[in-house]
């Protein structure tokens, strides 16, 4: 009897310091996000005119694309895209699929391994993070303190 | 018996503290000081952030830190005050850049049209000149003309509102062209004295 007492004491002890280390791994947790300031949502603040294009992609599993106008302006012009390749000046507005890019439309007309890294590359352009809606990243409307898109960043 | 009832006691004091520790922590983070710059306004130094971190990116994918930051890009490149704090325009004129005018050919020539456009505008500020030049180095005429501005004088009704909203000069300025922050790039041009409205009534 005294030694089943002895061992249930004991066994309450350890729970005790189980309980104990856990309570103060959580304390520890809260200081690092205080610190850190995880606390306080930063709004993205991606480049000016990055295109997050989620038509299919969350539906399908992947990433969102996030296209930046910065990279591809530097080595073609606007001309390019939005008059030869047919890109709509709107976000979103442009019915591209996979299908589409690997017969060489929209984005394939580069992307194809020879002007520009090749389709299989999925996660260089899936590479945004799920859930974000179709947008053009730092657009005037997006920005405004006031707006009903700026709600929505 | 004796015991479970000195250790909920105990768990209990324990579970006040961390709750209370909760609290505090919480508070002190959402107490920051109010009257720090930058309130509304991400610091200057966000800007051009890499894209891992820019809050678009998944940094957990396997593709955001393979990708080109763009102040790596831009380090060579002329400076704005706004947009991709690059100025474009100016980056092309100086061929620090060498977009390509044609996907297959990299020495294509644009063809470029020296046409400037003056607007004289109704309030008190300067005159618009918008130049073809600088625009068709970039673009094809089909990309404005005629869905975004009818080719004819007088024919487009064009205000600030509508440019804010996204529409005439405003489907890419204030999306990807610097945007309406800058108003003396567009409002350029000094008025006659007299010629505002504004003058004329009184």
């Amino acid at each position: 009897m005294k030694t089943y007492l002895r061992r249930h004491a004991r066994s309450n002890k350890e729970r005790y310091l189980n309980i104990n280390l856990l309570l103060a791994l959580l304390v520890l947790l809260l200081l690092i996000m205080v610190t850190l300031d995880l606390f306080n949502p930063r709004s993205a603040h991606a480049e000016y005119a990055d295109v997050v294009i989620n038509n299919y992609s969350d539906e399908a599993g992947m990433r969102p694309v996030v296209f930046p106008h910065w990279f591809h302006r530097i080595r073609f012009r606007c001309k390019v895209c939005h008059a030869d390749l047919g890109f709509k000046f709107d976000a979103g507005g442009n019915d591209i699929n996979m299908l589409k890019i690997i017969d060489g439309e929209y984005c394939g007309a580069c992307h194809d391994g020879d002007i520009a890294w090749s389709v299989e590359n999925c996660d260089l352009c899936h590479s945004g993070q799920p859930g974000t809606p179709t947008q053009v990243h730092g657009s005037t409307l997006q920005k405004l303190k006031t707006s009903p898109a700026a709600d929505a960043k | 018996m004796k015991m479970t009832i000195h250790s909920l006691i105990k768990s209990g004091a324990v579970l006040c503290t961390v709750f209370m520790l909760i609290l505090f922590t919480a508070g002190k983070s959402f107490s920051a000081d109010p009257n720090t710059f930058n309130r509304l306004l991400a610091p200057a130094s966000e800007r051009n952030p890499p894209p891992p971190t820019d809050g678009i990116h998944d940094a957990n994918g396997p593709g955001a830190a393979a990708l080109q930051t763009p102040k790596t890009a831009f380090h060579d490149l002329p400076k704005s005050k706004s947009g991709n704090y690059i100025d474009w325009v100016k980056a092309l004129d100086e061929k620090k850049i060498s977009p390509r005018y044609d996907r297959l050919d990299p020495n294509a020539v644009p063809v470029v049209m020296d046409l400037n456009i003056v607007r004289e505008v109704k309030g008190s500020m300067p005159n618009v000149v918008y130049p073809h030049k600088q625009h068709t180095e970039w673009l094809d005429c089909s990309n404005c003309h005629p869905a975004i501005f009818i080719p004819q004088k007088g024919a487009n009704d064009i205000s600030m509102a509508a440019i804010l909203l996204g529409e005439k000069c405003g489907v890419c300025h204030g999306k990807v062209a610097f945007p309406v922050s800058e108003c003396r790039r567009c409002h350029s041009q000094k008025k006659e004295k007299g010629s505002t409205k504004v003058k004329q009534q009184k």
